[in-house]
């Protein structure tokens, strides 16, 4: 439980938030505004959850975007075009992603390249890749999706938890126990605190690296089917700049970007904060949509700002014993 | 440095041949030049000429990225720059909006610059925040709207032609010349790689490593500005929400082509410039090919990985182990 104390900071932030936009404007403070806030942003949150492991372990994932995209396209075609069974199109384009995923992992690992320029290359190719299967957006008409699309749980005072929301939920739920109650969470940690140091306590690093992007691609994958349902169409050009929402979300949620500390519920913390950004500037009206952008940037300045004051407090005093100057 | 170049730059050379020779088959005039009023046409201007807003980005990133860093928010820049450039262009002269214009990218430059090597931020998110947030101020500037202007000062600067070349190519050879002249000239480009090589050590040598990381982001930042201003005066409007879109991952591909390894410790401005024109010919020639544009992501994405491979340490390792091996046995 590393990761507690900034993850703490940003629930402060966002039920202070949350408070100041309910003074103002008394219906956020809604089931309903709630519901919604967990519905736009299941997507984020997904890949959030992925992005997490990634950045904890010292690497960082921007093929996420990219993958969203060419799930939706995929999905759509083969439901559409291909008269694919919807589950057996869930089924390939996950199995797809985890491989691209893996792939990635390990060219990381096997030639020790930097993972931001190699899933920079990914992102290419998987942006590329949804280009080439088609570069219009694809309807999906599937029964299976107004099904999912209608379902959802009424929650007191008219607000609805829909599927999607919940599928996000899960899987935040279920990444956070894989992070912080399994050897495989503690590894984690253990790659981003210094990869020399796991290699030498018996952690497969190159294993790790390789499951650890499967991880990422994957849940992105989901959060692709997810976007499916929530747009009920596959395009090529979703989820463009997704990948900087996701690193935005993971930093707000007090996840260090060196590695090493975070967790996953300041994560989701951080995609409800950028959420409800996003409401409260649809609940004002006159503010511009270029606000959002604004405020996430001085969100991430502070909190990095933060982050870096309490690491150099924490160095502060074995500095001063060791009598280096810096 | 400069004796070294043409070993260190032959794959670039060859590779930049390889596409030409690829352009040429699929159109056969793609070598042709005509000089009308004053300044020159055909393919090959045209590559320089859209290579320009990469290619001065790439010699401000290289710079950036010599010194172990990287700055995401060049394209965030340019889409400020452009934006203050053609609010100010009708109203003032083109001094002016120059001035106002850099001088932005050189505070942009600042407080990236601030925030890794005062505040020891991670440069990929000391940027990352202004490339988050400059999009957001860009469209602040121009209220979301695309401003045009009509100053034809400006729109000289982005269509017009000096010498039979255009403007914006003479101006990204100009800042070429320049950069490497200040760089290369004085011992500034070596520090600038002792930085990038061993902080902790070259701040024990004496180097301003501070001053160093503080310099090559202002470097950068003002780069961006004018690669900014250009592509604004290229379309003779501003479009906060286009302008330089993942542009600086372009560049970044442009200085990682050039052979300027991203763990920093050495680079090549020439080479960065060089492998803006790849990325550039590449597209052109894609374009001219019929095939959709589609298809440059992924090629692009082929080059990125081919050109990773043959950086790749663990590769050359065991290229030289294999030759050893081979070596010993004969």
């Amino acid at each position: 439980m590393k990761g507690l104390p900034p993850a703490l900071i940003t629930a402060l932030v966002l039920v202070a938030g949350f408070a100041l936009c309910a003074m103002q404007f008394p219906n956020i403070a809604s089931t309903r505004v709630v519901g919604n806030l967990l519905t736009d942003n299941a997507f984020l949150g997904i890949v959030a959850t992925g992005m997490t492991f990634v950045i904890i372990s010292g690497g960082i994932d921007l093929s996420v975007g990219s993958v969203i995209g060419f799930t939706t396209v995929f999905v759509a075609l083969a439901i559409e075009r291909w008269g694919v069974p919807p589950l057996v199109a869930f089924v390939a384009v996950l199995a797809l992603s985890a491989a691209f995923g893996a792939a990635m992992g390990a060219v990381i690992h096997v030639f020790d390249l930097p993972p931001f320029i190699v899933t920079l290359a990914g992102m290419f190719l998987a942006r590329g890749a949804s280009f080439l299967l088609s570069t219009e957006s694809v309807p999906i008409t599937a029964p299976v999706y107004s099904t999912v699309s209608d379902f959802a749980l009424r929650m007191p005072g008219g607000g609805r938890l829909t599927a999607v929301a919940i599928i996000m939920l899960v899987i935040v739920i279920g990444g956070a126990l894989l992070l912080h109650l399994t050897r495989f969470g503690a590894n984690v940690y253990a790659l981003g605190g210094s990869r020399a140091t796991a290699s030498l306590m018996g952690v497969a690093v190159g294993k790790m690296t390789v499951k650890i992007y499967m991880l990422s691609s994957l849940l992105a994958g989901i959060a692709g089917i997810v976007f499916s349902f929530y747009t009920s169409a596959g395009y090529s050009l979703s989820a463009v700049g997704v990948e900087l929402d996701t690193i935005a979300a993971v930093v707000i949620g007090g996840t260090l970007l060196t590695g090493g500390q975070g967790s996953v519920i300041g994560t989701f913390l951080g995609v409800l904060i950028q959420g409800l950004i996003q409401t409260y500037i649809n609940f004002d009206g006159t503010l511009s949509s270029w606000w959002t952008k604004i405020a996430t940037g001085v969100l991430l300045f502070a909190f990095i700002a933060l982050q870096q004051g309490l690491v150099a407090l924490a160095r502060r005093p074995v500095r001063k014993s060791a009598g280096a100057t810096s | 440095m400069t004796a070294l170049l043409p070993r260190r730059g032959l794959a670039q050379i060859l590779a930049l041949i390889v596409i030409l020779a690829v352009d040429r088959i699929v159109s056969p005039q793609f070598f042709d030049l005509r000089l009308q009023d004053g300044r020159l046409f055909g393919s090959l201007i045209d590559v320089l000429n859209r290579g320009t807003p990469v290619a001065l980005l790439s010699l401000g990133m290289v710079l950036v990225i010599a010194t172990r860093g990287i700055d995401l928010s060049v394209g965030a820049v340019m889409a400020i720059s452009g934006a203050i450039a053609a609010s100010l262009a009708d109203s003032h002269g083109l001094p002016v909006v120059l001035a106002a214009a850099l001088g932005t990218g050189l505070v942009c430059g600042l407080w990236n610059g601030f925030l890794v090597a005062v505040l020891g931020m991670q440069p990929i998110v000391a940027t990352l925040i202004l490339m988050v947030a400059g999009r957001g101020i860009a469209q602040l500037i121009t209220e979301g709207r695309i401003v045009t202007f009509s100053s034809p000062d400006l729109i000289w600067l982005g269509n017009g032609a000096v010498l039979g070349l255009p403007v914006p190519v003479a101006i990204a050879l100009g800042m070429l010349i320049l950069t490497g002249a200040v760089v290369r000239g004085s011992a500034l480009g070596l520090l600038i790689e002792a930085t990038g090589g061993n902080a902790r050590a070259s701040e024990l040598a004496g180097v301003g490593t501070r001053a160093m990381i503080l310099a090559v982001y202002v470097w950068c930042g003002v780069c961006a500005a004018l690669a900014g201003v250009i592509a604004a005066a290229d379309i003779m409007g501003a479009d906060a929400n286009n302008a330089g879109l993942w542009l600086e991952l372009d560049a970044i591909l442009a200085v990682v082509i050039g052979g300027t390894s991203l763990f920093g410790g050495r680079f090549s401005l020439v080479l960065a410039v060089l492998g803006a024109l790849i990325i550039q010919t590449m597209n052109t020639g894609i374009l001219l090919s019929g095939y959709p544009p589609e298809f440059n992501l992924l090629v692009k994405a082929v080059v990125v990985l081919a050109v990773l491979l043959l950086q790749s340490p663990k590769l050359s390792g065991m290229a030289g182990i294999a030759a050893r091996l081979r070596r010993t046995k004969a």
